[in-house]
């Protein structure tokens, strides 16, 4: 019976796919994207990989998926709606061609892969004592491979960096406007109700995620639609870009990672080791720390470059 | 087969017959709105019905609570998003 759910599920996902890719309606592949990535998240969870499951339909479906319909509304107001429609077979040929070899490359490499498959769970579940936690995806990302996690991090503010950029110079250190010009009054309520609950769910996600699955990017985008509901509602308007609180909340997680790693250099065996008797609490400290700012630069990364001159 | 699984096999199978005959009025009704209006049968009653039916499968209360919440955030989502696209649907075309 589960062989037919998932054959059903991967069934989907190759139309989904397909239709993502060859339809010519762009809003309407975005929405099938958008369809994917939740699809995606099922499969995840199929294999029992509940952490990149709750990942995946949060950032892949939801948060991509806003991204990619903000800049789909950009570009419908810019360019008219023939040039967008317009397509050269030549334009797509090169990309379908890369795309089959890269599909056709991975395929080999899946059926080439030796049995039993070779693996680190094991070491990694026998060292988790060593770090207090209980979940050994969230001891990967935040012990073992922490340089990684950090990087990451440091990866999105500099996206947020490159997207703020992009605001004229009278806007800089602005708000980004996004109050649309019809607020539809079931919006507000949302933006009223939901909230409290969203919150709850993302503190929720930061304290299960160190011994089961849920973590800080779960959190971080909970957070993110959160706030960016109440923005969208027009309940409170995004903020100044320019102030203080808003930077040493974007920054206090990754500068919070670095202090705690360059700390292990003075106090533990090297860059980003923990001492053992205080591992968990420093970890679920980076963590909280990392999921506001994660939560931060999600949201202003949708709501898109400052157009508002500051106020002073 | 005790009386519990009984129960949840009856309501699940019944909330899956609520989402299959959503999904058939979602891709055959008329208008948005008569879609809209099979859609949220099978988004609240359906997974309500499933959530009933799993609720005496869970071992812990907070299982059972966190199902029924579920549900609720499920509910108040459904209503919200019908509500914003049949207000984009009646603004198109007043007269429907």
């Amino acid at each position: 019976m589960s062989l037919v759910f998932d054959i059903a599920l991967v069934a989907g996902l190759i139309a989904l796919a397909l239709h993502v890719v060859v339809t010519r309606d762009g809003r309407g592949a975005i929405l099938a994207f958008i369809a994917f990535g939740l699809l995606l998240g099922i499969g995840w969870a199929r294999l029992a990989a509940v952490d990149v499951a709750l990942t995946e339909a949060a950032i892949g479906g939801g948060l991509t998926g806003m991204l990619l319909l903000r800049a789909h509304a950009h570009l419908a107001r810019e360019i008219p709606p023939e040039a967008m429609a317009r397509a050269e077979p030549r334009r797509w040929l090169a990309p379908a061609i890369a795309c089959s070899l890269v599909t056709l490359a991975l395929g080999a490499v899946v059926l080439a892969f030796p049995r039993p498959a070779p693996s680190l769970a094991h070491q990694a579940v026998a060292s988790l004592e060593t770090t207090g936690l209980g979940n050994p995806v969230t001891a990967v990302l935040l012990a073992y491979r922490a340089i990684d996690t950090l990087l990451e991090k440091i990866v999105l503010i500099l996206a947020l960096v490159g997207v703020w950029s992009l605001s004229r110079d009278a806007a800089w250190g602005g708000a980004s406007q996004l109050r649309p010009a019809i607020i539809p009054e079931p919006l507000v309520f949302l933006a009223r109700v939901l909230p409290p609950f969203g919150v709850l769910i993302a503190v929720y996600q930061v304290w299960v995620g160190a011994d089961l699955p849920g973590g800080t990017f779960q959190a971080g985008t909970i957070l993110a639609a959160m706030a960016l509901l109440v923005m969208l509602a027009g309940l409170r308007p995004a903020p100044p870009t320019q102030a203080r609180v808003l930077r040493v909340m974007l920054a206090g997680g990754p500068a919070l990672f670095v202090l705690v790693g360059f700390l292990g250099v003075a106090a533990a065996q090297g860059f980003l080791s923990y001492p053992e008797a205080i591992a968990k609490p420093l970890i679920v400290g980076i963590e909280a720390a990392l999921t506001l700012s994660i939560a931060g630069t999600l949201a202003l990364l949708v709501a898109g470059p400052p157009d508002k001159a500051p106020a002073s | 087969m005790g009386l519990s699984d009984a129960f949840t096999l009856v309501c699940v199978v019944a909330g899956a017959l609520l989402f299959l005959a959503g999904t058939l009025g979602l891709l055959r009704f008329p208008d948005t709105l008569s879609r809209l209006h099979a859609l949220s049968k099978a988004d609240n009653l359906g997974l309500g019905l499933i959530v009933l039916g799993l609720l005496p499968l869970q071992t812990s209360l907070m299982g059972g609570v966190k199902l029924v919440c579920i549900w609720l955030l499920a509910q108040l989502s459904a209503a919200t998003a019908s509500q914003l696209i049949a207000g984009i649907a009646a603004r198109r075309k007043p007269q429907a």
